[in-house]
């Protein structure tokens, strides 16, 4: 009776306590991952049918997958929302100003380099200049799309009106047929700014993420309809729902949260940051317009970026350009998330547009153009001023 | 009136249907103790319940459990399960003719399937024949895989994730085995059905080959008309060990259709070493397998698919109390620890040269509480770390489990 009745207190203690003996939730500021907050249940919901969608869902021969890609899920290039590893990195080619792309035929813009068996990968066709793109960070983009443009144009300095050196320009584009303006988008000419992609190629996270499942896996939708291989237009491999979806988990994934803000170092670091002029384009605060979801309307946020191109010298230019970018012009990366990197890339850093630089330090050595200013401050710091601007950063 | 009538009818015909179960009628086959069974004999190594003389024995086991796991601070609580019920039934035709057949309910009737079905011919100790639905014998857990003969509730990640278990074909083969003092020798050789292209090409999103599975159609007709090759061989010493080394192989993808040719064979070869003994003295009992995986994936395929694979596991269980308890005369307590890893991508990068990650490392510390040879009640605690391609932090999964598993 009494091993009876020990062994059943055995088992309550057990049901009991069974959370305390599971791994612990990481604090949250340490990961990229989960939803903005003051989102609605029904907003939860799409949430996590976006969330399935882009994380869980691989695509096969079956399903559409091809037959060439780069990747047969969002999740293999952006491993837990963060920035992705040279393994799936992209390569772009054939466009060399804003004249457009010249090698459209031949598979342009996008290089599928890896194909289903049966099929032959592509190549970049000769005579075309490529550059390679390491997937972004998914984080926070829906703050950065509900940024109005008029906030965008006022940080733009196309002639350098202030004499710093600096001068950030919109990328105006052509806007896709599908895609519907933002309430009180700019237009000039018939164009658009784009603000997403490396070169600010895209207009907003629709065709960010329409481009990503036909140019990245092959997998055609409503929006973008033709096959990569054959370039003939073929039935839907994705639902817009499910594109609705993750275009919407996209826009409420949480932005990322500093970390150690209160710590001396990283004090200082901002600071320098600021003194070196770091923060003229990695703009640290930015304001949201109308957003129709209300936890990102008219919110504060700090992403340092400006959206904008900027002039980042001949060491950074690999010929190819989208847009009316130059091609030596890359849109400010938002350095928010910066710190947790390493976290998505397998433990090393892969940093600036093709993931060249393996650490922090590198990737400010490789600023040039109108960057060249705030390196050469950099260099000028002492070793301590530098370890505490690199503590600053990988705060964020 | 006619419902008093059938009332009173319905009575008597379940008190006739109860006085005809005669218990001394049910004989348990008396399972073999005499040491000399290897893993490959484990599907005629079960209780089997046989009615008078009638000339067909029945069994069966079940498992059932509750866990509580999360990872990474998410759990998705409580879950009761029912993993499996399995039912068989041997007959034995004649002297040398037996037919076995295996059939497993897994999660309710969420999948039902004919696990192993074969008939067995007996020419020479050395030389037999089986036929029909087989286990591959690839490494032992394939074959050796009954709920009740292990202390833990999930089976071996290297056995179900890495190799398919269970692994089942149909197919033809021979096996015979040789006896010489405490030696015993076996092998086993098949020619089956095998593997198709969703090894490669699956949800999973990783070379998998229980993603063969899928392919349903492999009982009726091979994806390619290429044989997959089965061998095993085993040595045991009843008072050593036994060790036995197996192979599987063959090509997986639809090279050819119509008589036009699509590809080159591209093959799937597994090698698998396993081993158990039984520590003199102590009573330790130690249990393992390990198994490579080698995929000729296409070089224009994306590298998440593995070349090479390998994992295994190691269970050690050490009875602790063997007397009786609550009743039970024949109780018996182990305390039991399962370390098991894998694997899924042998590599590097091409990209940046660094290592591929892909795998999963898991301790499970365990007691078990055999009130019976038949019965087993577990309780387990998982802990695993599990590994994504490029070799971010891992996600920790942990918790308790607890269930049993019985033969009937």
């Amino acid at each position: 009776m009494k091993k009876s009745f020990l062994l059943l207190t055995i088992g309550i203690s057990l049901v009991l306590s069974c959370q305390k003996t599971e791994p612990s939730i990481p604090i949250d500021n340490n990961t990229l991952d989960g939803p903005v907050d003051g989102l609605t249940t029904s907003e939860k919901l799409q949430f996590l049918r976006g969330d399935a969608a882009f994380n869980n869902q691989i695509f096969t021969k079956e399903t559409g997958l091809g037959p060439l890609f780069v990747a047969s899920s969002c999740g293999s290039c952006h491993a837990g929302d963060g920035k992705g590893h040279p393994f799936t990195t992209l390569t772009r080619f054939g466009q060399t100003d804003s004249s457009g792309n010249k090698f459209l035929a031949t598979g342009a813009p996008q290089l599928q380099n890896c194909a289903i068996p049966g099929y032959e990968p592509e190549q970049v066709p000769a005579g075309a200049s490529s550059s390679k793109f390491t997937p972004p960070a998914n984080t926070g983009m829906g703050y950065l799309d509900a940024v109005s443009d008029d906030d965008i144009v006022a940080m733009a300095d196309p002639n350098d009106a202030n004499g710093d050196g600096i001068s950030g320009v919109a990328n105006w584009i052509s806007l896709k047929s599908y895609l519907i303006p933002r309430t009180g988008s700019l237009v000039n000419n018939g164009r658009h700014i784009g603000r997403f992609g490396k070169k600010s190629g895209a207009y907003d996270l629709l065709q960010q993420t329409a481009g990503a499942y036909n140019q990245d896996m092959g997998i055609t939708s409503t929006y973008e309809p033709f096959d990569t291989y054959s370039g003939v237009a073929i039935a839907p491999e994705v639902s817009n729902q499910t594109l609705s979806d993750v275009v919407f988990y996209l826009k409420t994934l949480k932005a990322p949260v500093q970390r150690n803000g209160g710590n001396t170092a990283v004090i200082k670091g901002k600071e320098l940051f600021n003194q070196i002029n770091c923060a003229k384009c990695h703009i640290p605060e930015l304001k949201t317009g109308y957003s129709p979801i209300g936890a990102l309307n008219k919110k504060t946020f700090y992403p340092y970026t400006d959206l904008l191109l900027h002039d980042m010298g001949s060491g950074l230019d690999d010929g190819y350009t989208e847009g009316n970018a130059k091609t030596y012009e890359w849109r400010t990366p938002a350095l928010w998330g910066l710190g947790l990197s390493k976290n998505s890339q397998g433990g090393t850093y892969y940093l600036l547009h093709d993931g060249r630089a393996t650490s922090i330090e590198q990737a400010i050595l490789l600023h040039g153009g109108e960057a060249t200013d705030s390196r050469n401050r950099y260099n000028g710091l002492s070793d301590a001023e530098k370890q505490h601007l690199i503590q600053f950063l990988e705060s964020l | 009136m006619k419902a008093l009538i059938f009332s009173i009818l319905g009575i008597l015909t379940l008190q006739s249907a109860s006085a005809q179960i005669d218990s001394t009628l049910l004989r348990r086959k008396p399972k073999d103790t005499t040491g000399n069974l290897l893993n490959m004999d484990a599907v005629y190594n079960r209780p089997f319940l046989s009615v008078a003389r009638m000339p067909v024995a029945l069994g069966g086991y079940a498992e059932a459990n509750w866990q509580h796991l999360g990872t990474n601070g998410i759990s998705e609580g409580h879950q009761f399960q029912m993993r499996r019920v399995s039912l068989f039934i041997a007959s034995g035709i004649s002297k040398r003719i037996k037919f076995l057949s295996e059939i497993e309910f897994e999660d309710g009737a969420k999948e039902i399937s004919v696990e192993f079905a074969a008939l067995d011919m007996e020419f020479h100790p050395l030389f037999n024949l089986r036929g029909g639905i087989v286990l591959n014998p690839i490494g032992a857990f394939n074959q050796n895989h009954d709920g009740p003969k292990w202390e833990f509730i999930d089976r071996p990640v290297a056995a179900t994730e890495l190799l398919p278990a269970t692994w089942n074909n149909a197919g033809f083969g021979i096996y015979g085995k040789k006896f010489q003092k405490n030696w015993v020798f076996a092998y086993e050789a098949y020619l089956t059905n095998g593997f198709n292209d969703k090894i490669i090409d699956n949800k999973q999103g990783r070379t998998s080959l229980p993603a063969a599975k899928e392919n349903t159609d492999r009982f009726e007709e091979s994806f390619n008309g290429m044989p997959l090759i089965t061998a095993k061989a085993a040595i045991r010493n009843s008072k050593i060990a036994e060790i036995g080394i197996s192979y599987m192989g063959g090509v997986y993808n639809k090279f050819a259709d119509d008589g036009i040719t699509l590809d080159k064979k591209r093959r799937v070869d597994v090698v698998a070493i396993d081993m158990n003994a039984t520590l003199p003295k102590l009573n330790t009992f130690i249990n393992g397998e390990w198994a490579w995986v080698t995929v000729d994936v296409p070089t224009t395929y994306i590298q998440q698919y593995a070349r090479k694979q390998q994992g295994g596991f190691i269970d050690l269980v050490q009875p602790i109390y063997k007397k009786a308890l609550l009743g039970f005369e024949q109780s018996v307590i182990s305390a039991a620890c399962r370390l098991e890893y894998v694997d899924w991508n042998v590599g590097k990068f091409t990209a940046t040269g660094g290592n591929i990650a892909d795998n999963v490392f898991a301790i499970v510390p365990a007691l078990s509480w055999r009130p019976n040879k038949q019965t087993v009640i577990r309780l387990n605690y998982k802990y695993c770390w599990q590994q994504d391609l490029l070799g971010n932090p891992p996600a920790k999964t942990a918790g308790f489990q607890a269930g049993f598993a019985t033969y009937f």
